[in-house]
């Protein structure tokens, strides 16, 4: 059989039979005994897969419920309804002894580390493996290999106390590989580090992914976490999924009123101030209606505004605007304000080129 | 000073470290595991057993609110049972010993709930199992925190181990009492103190640097 036949068998192979997603939860929910007898429900109901190779984001709110929802999936904790799958095993029925040993193909990445100082990068990184009874020999090849895949050789002997946050995380990245997982989960992994070194973690992590294959569910609060490595993204809020799906699709077309709000986090996004504080929900005699016009993928960079000009004679007046990357695709942003009489022939004309629109308001 | 004086300071402060030394052992051996357990094991905890925390608390309490010459003669059958004898110098081990433990079990409670939860956190996530992140977890990161605990705890001892005179005991405390105030010799009661001053001196020190060597927290210049 020759080269390309297998390629097209192999291919259809993989349309045939999907792959299983590695976690797949199902009609979870969670609820906790409250203070004052009252059970406060953390999670409601949510279905989640994660497909097998994929970096899926988690975003919410403090509170929202995402702290919760990834520790099922480790068994951290226990859901009070439906089940959560785990390379096959249903992770809340497992007896304490079998779950010990699942934990072992799920690593765990924590906001503030949980490193222990009384032992160096090294001994950090040895000891799930220690805790696996791998013997010594073993504990060392393999504990030198992971130093290198984070880059820290050189700090093996350092306590905890004497690296930076950065490399704390290195650390604990590597002691959450230690033992080959098959999933990592990162628990605000970059949330104590400045912008720079969580980009350098968000490589890291990324680079993992994509060398060792690693399934990564990562929570966050932050918009920067989800648009630079997440594939797919589910936005949660109040305990429920409110928007999951491909992080571009979600960031350009945001359905959800939290989607929206994490999105006016960004720069581009928000309304001048002079704008925000004149904006009225009707026109007035003399007034400009302001669009927001989203660029998505192909259109991005079209000049748009120069033909609406040429071709219809409508002049817009440029309030805002930004060229961002999402989930490595460009994704433009730009509010205008246009005549009140030309409002329904632009959003027609922009519609037309397949660009989105959202009317904002009016300003006098 | 006469070298009869000082043959029996000499042979006191044996017998004071001995008492001490013995005692000290002995309390950590039980109060270790005690300790933990009563870190571990309240609600929700590692080895979760709120009602056995309970009543180990009040029994510790107890124990520890009985003042220590009363503990002595209370428990001078026990004490026979032990040690086949209620008076002597290994007779005294008896109640320094039972005094010790729960004290020092408390400490190492103290100890071991000052480690940062989101260890044992990370250590459950990696598949330890409750004995593991006692043994490669919780004492490690304590150590330092057990270690001037344990000191604080032989400093006790040397303190008490003044009264267990009154059982016959023999050590330092004994000596004062019956040479510097039953024979009025001023001098001898002198000495003593000034050895229990030089001897809580020393093992004060020795604690501190052995913790602060061991606390990986703070960055060694």
């Amino acid at each position: 059989m020759n080269a390309p036949l297998g390629y097209l068998a192999g291919q259809t192979a993989q349309r045939l039979i999907p792959a299983e997603p590695i976690v797949r939860l199902e009609k979870v929910s969670k609820t906790f005994p409250g203070r004052d007898g009252q059970p406060v429900t953390a999670l409601q109901e949510i279905n989640l897969a994660v497909p097998q190779g994929s970096i899926l984001g988690v975003i919410g709110r403090s509170g929202a419920g995402k702290s919760t929802l990834i520790r099922l999936v480790n068994g951290l904790e226990k859901p009070t309804s439906g089940k959560v799958i785990v390379d096959g095993a249903d992770i809340a029925a497992l007896p304490e002894a079998a779950l010990r040993h699942a934990r072992r193909s799920i690593g765990m990445i924590f906001q503030h580390f949980n490193l222990l100082s009384s032992r160096t990068a090294a001994q950090n990184i040895a000891l799930p493996l220690e805790v696996a009874g791998y013997d010594k020999a073993e504990i060392k090849t393999r504990v030198e290999e992971l130093l290198a895949l984070v880059g820290l050789t050189d700090k093996r002997n350092r306590y905890p106390s004497e690296l930076s946050g950065g490399q704390k995380q290195r650390v604990g990245i590597a002691r959450a590989l230690a033992t080959k997982p098959k999933v990592l989960l990162s628990d605000e992994a970059t949330s104590a580090l400045d912008p720079e070194t969580t980009r350098s973690i968000l490589d890291l992590l990324g680079r993992i992914n994509d060398e060792l294959g690693l399934t990564i569910l990562l929570i966050t609060h932050e918009m920067a976490v989800i648009r630079n490595i997440a594939r797919e993204v589910a936005v949660i809020e109040g305990g429920r999924i409110v928007e999951q799906g491909d992080v571009f699709e979600v960031f350009t077309r945001p359905q959800h009123e939290v989607t929206r709000s994490f999105l006016a986090d960004e720069s581009g996004r928000a309304l001048p101030p002079y704008v925000q504080g004149r904006l009225r929900p009707e026109a007035a005699p003399g007034s400009q209606a302001v669009i927001r016009i989203g660029f998505r993928g192909p259109h991005a960079t079209d000049p748009v505004l120069a033909r609406l000009a040429r071709d219809l004679n409508i002049e817009t007046n440029i309030l805002s605007g930004s060229v961002d990357e999402i989930a490595g695709r460009p994704f433009g942003t730009l509010v205008v304000g246009v005549p009140e009489q030309s409002l329904a022939t632009t959003l027609d004309f922009l519609n037309k080129h397949g660009l989105d629109t959202e009317v904002l308001g009016h300003v006098a | 000073m006469s070298p009869e004086m000082i043959n029996l300071i000499a042979s006191s402060t044996g017998e004071t470290l001995y008492m001490v030394a013995v005692a000290a052992l002995i309390a950590t051996a039980f109060g270790l595991p005690l300790g933990v357990f009563l870190a571990t094991s309240g609600k929700g905890e590692l080895f979760a057993a709120p009602w056995v925390n309970r009543v180990l608390g009040v029994i510790v309490n107890a124990t520890r609110s009985t003042p220590f010459i009363i503990l002595v003669v209370a428990i001078i059958p026990f004490t026979r049972l032990i040690a086949g004898t209620s008076i002597g110098t290994n007779a005294a081990i008896v109640p320094l010993t039972i005094a010790a433990t729960p004290f020092i079990a408390r400490l190492i409670e103290g100890a071991i709930r000052e480690v940062d939860q989101g260890l044992i956190e990370a250590a459950r996530a990696f598949g330890a199992s409750p004995l593991q992140i006692v043994g490669k977890v919780l004492i490690p990161e304590a150590l330092p925190g057990i270690v001037l605990g344990l000191t604080l705890a032989v400093v006790s001892l040397l303190g008490f181990s003044a009264m267990v005179g009154a059982v016959g005991g023999g050590g330092l405390g004994d000596l004062g009492i019956r040479y510097g105030y039953q024979r009025f010799m001023p001098e001898m009661m002198l000495a003593v103190v000034v050895v229990l001053i030089v001897l809580v001196q020393a093992v004060q020190s020795i604690g501190d640097r052995l913790a602060r060597n061991l606390n990986k927290r703070i960055r060694h210049a």
